[in-house]
């Protein structure tokens, strides 16, 4: 237990003054993201990149990931109050949250979903602090050619996993890698795609990317179908749950903060995902099932404690491997990576006031949120008044400002104006942004690993699949890939007999 | 979530994510065409990896990785034209895509003119553009928001960070 040292030094680290800001900084603004639909937490985390650079990492990287659990908690509020999830994490909460609203039951239903959430976000942190170090330790060992077989695995299932089809999504990741290949080749110097432009000598960098595709991307898909104002919400009594309420909850609560835990960790996973399936879950296991979609503190409890699990979780493979599980992940290893940090196994042992410092700073916020959200839920609601058309030209003008600020190029808000229209036309056309930015922000890595396992290999690639560990990856991967498949077969094959039984609704 | 489906009082409840699901879909044409263009950008990436030289398996050379990427991307491509028919996850061009055209535009003047003159201006126009005839505010109140926004922005940016962004004042 020699870890828990640096582990408890890290409170240290938390408690100055201004890292203590930053979290708070953090946590309002992802609370802000969160009650307002349209941009989501990786979208601001990249519009607010540029005004990391001037802090230290480790305060950068808690105010970054302040953002990113903070929007969970905001993105309920919507949910229980309009109908109107602010995050796609906290979709199925609209069933029952709003539900409990309409039977002037709104107060229960935040009280209980904030409670979840930090009762989730602790749970998972205290999973985190013991498993990331073991992880970590394991991953030691890993060479050139794990790495390649994880950072092969972690796109691939990112892009497997994502809402839009696969087929779109993995083209997207394709883009990724292969916009992550101009500039100069590190092993022989030769300069690649980069259309004779000087600028582009050095390689795109990350910020314009992320920060176009994502934010200027959904800022200009938002423009085209414009939003009807939101209806203000009646005011919100009652806050705190009753005992009862709470003990109903209670058991979603404990399965919702494991399920979130252990789907956050694996790429691709992450908060939509465990929120579907914890909700989906507890209403399966119910004695009756059908309050699910009539005000069922449970299905409230249920995704809200599972996505903000999930959001805690997904860092562990960040932190451990260097290999971020979705793309608000990618953004803070991006992060990380502009402040000369490389996420990694080393990461706890050589940077441990980091590490430590960010983990802890999500006990943190997590009291922070919790003391927020519920006596100010009121604030946040008005919030909702602000309109669409006043934001987007600010934050347009964050971007097209902040891109400039990082390298005072520019050069670099051509790029984001560019990859701004590539976004939107991804999104109008269903390509994913999300596994271009990982692919991307994972290109080089995986590049340099596959060309030194090669070189390790003498051109054998058969390598990869003799040491275990890596195969053991690679066998994962074919299981990725091929199950959708057998499934496909499987269904068409059972298809026919089942027909009948489909159209009777079992 | 196949409930939602058979439960007709859950399907009426189901939340709006987005507005994306009532945008209209695309038709096979466009998704034929957006395959043609994945095609056309994994072939050219093809092209421009062999030129760099392709190497072997034992010493990969600048060209390899790339022209893997490519060769997939290629490949994807031709399966998404394979598919065109039966996309739906895409979506039309509504009639108001001018606005997404006209805000590129805007940022467009921004970049070609922030060298020159300074942020200032520039700022305060796209702020203005935008509150007026993308988001339908008043004169009164797009103009005083341009205003403020510029003002707010120097006060931050220049004042309180002191960002080597070029400005006019």
């Amino acid at each position: 237990m020699d870890f828990l040292t640096p582990a408890i030094e890290g409170f240290g680290v938390v408690l100055e003054p201004t890292n203590l800001l930053y979290c708070f900084i953090g946590v309002v603004i992802g609370m802000l993201v969160g009650v307002l639909p349209g941009l989501g937490p990786a979208a601001t985390i990249a519009i607010l990149l540029p005004l990391t650079f001037n802090v230290e990492p480790v305060t950068a990287i808690i105010m970054l990931a302040g953002i990113f659990y903070g929007a969970q908690y905001g993105g309920t509020i919507t949910s229980v109050l309009l109908r109107l999830p602010g995050e796609a994490s906290s979709v199925v909460t609209v069933f029952d949250g709003h539900a409990l609203a309409r039977q002037g039951k709104a107060g229960t239903a935040l009280g209980i979903a904030a409670i979840g959430s930090f009762a989730g976000g602790t749970l998972s942190i205290v999973a985190l602090s013991f498993l990331a170090p073991l992880i970590a330790g394991f991953a030691l060992d890993f060479g050139p050619p794990e790495y390649t077989a994880l950072a092969l695995l972690g796109i691939l299932l990112v892009a497997t996993v994502s809402n839009g089809g696969k087929v779109k999504a993995i083209i997207a990741a394709c883009v990724g890698l292969l916009l992550a290949t101009v500039g100069r080749d590190a092993f022989t110097g030769s300069e690649r795609f980069t259309l004779d432009v000087l600028a582009l000598s050095d390689g795109l960098d990350f910020v314009p990317i992320a920060m176009g595709l994502f934010g200027i991307g959904e800022i200009l898909h938002n423009l085209e179908q414009r939003r009807k104002a939101a209806a203000a919400p009646g005011r919100v009594a009652n806050v705190w749950p009753s005992r009862g309420d709470l003990r109903q909850a209670s058991g979603a609560m404990g399965r919702g903060s494991v399920l979130g835990f252990v789907l956050g960790v694996l790429p691709g996973g992450g908060a939509t995902l465990s929120s579907l399936a914890a909700y989906a879950l507890e209403k399966r296991r119910s004695k009756t099932p059908e309050r699910f979609g009539s005000g069922a503190v449970e299905g409230v409890a249920a995704p809200e404690t599972a996505n903000n699990a999930a959001a805690t979780s997904s860092f562990i493979p960040l932190l451990t491997l260097g290999i971020p599980a979705n793309a608000t992940m990618a953004m803070i290893f991006g992060a990380l990576l502009i402040q000369g940090v490389t996420p990694g196994p080393q990461l706890v042992d050589e940077e441990p006031e980091l590490f430590w410092g960010v983990v802890n700073s999500m006990y943190i916020g997590n009291v922070l949120l919790l003391i927020m959200s519920i006596p100010l839920v009121g604030l946040f609601v008005k919030i909702l008044r602000v309109r669409e058309s006043v934001l987007a030209p600010i934050t347009v003008l964050i971007t097209l400002i902040g891109v400039y600020t990082v390298r005072n190029s520019v050069f670099d808000i051509v790029l984001v104006i560019a990859f701004g229209a590539l976004g939107y036309l991804m999104k109008k056309f269903g390509f994913e942004p999300g596994p271009l930015v990982l692919a991307f922000v994972l290109g080089s890595l995986l590049e340099t690993s596959l060309r030194r396992s090669l070189l390790l290999f003498e051109g054998d690639p058969t390598g990869f699949a003799t040491r275990p560990i890596s195969g053991a990856l690679l066998a994962l991967l074919v299981v990725v890939v091929l199950l959708p498949l057998l499934q496909k077969l499987l269904r068409a094959r059972r298809a026919a007999p089942e027909d009948t039984r489909e159209k009777a609704g079992l | 979530m196949s409930e939602a489906h058979t439960d007709p009082e859950l399907a009426e409840q189901e939340p709006e994510v987005g507005r994306d699901q009532h945008a209209a879909p695309a038709g096979p044409v466009a998704n034929l065409v957006v395959a043609l263009v994945v095609v056309a950008l994994g072939a050219s990436g093809l092209v421009g990896s062999a030129l760099l030289g392709l190497g072997t398996a034992a010493e990969p050379a600048a060209g390899t990785w790339p022209f893997l990427i490519s060769a997939a991307i290629t490949a994807l491509g031709i399966a998404l034209g394979l598919l065109a028919r039966r996309t739906a996850d895409a979506e039309r061009f509504s009639s108001s895509v001018w606005r997404v055209a006209a805000g590129v535009a805007t940022m467009i003047g921004f970049v070609a003119v922030i060298d020159v003159i300074g942020f200032e201006i520039p700022s305060a126009l796209l702020a203005f553009a935008w509150l007026r005839f993308l988001g339908g505010e008043s004169w009164r109140v797009s103009a005083l928001g341009g205003l403020g926004i510029v003002v707010a922005f120097y006060v931050i940016f220049v004042g309180a960070l002191n960002v080597p962004i070029p400005h006019m004042f």
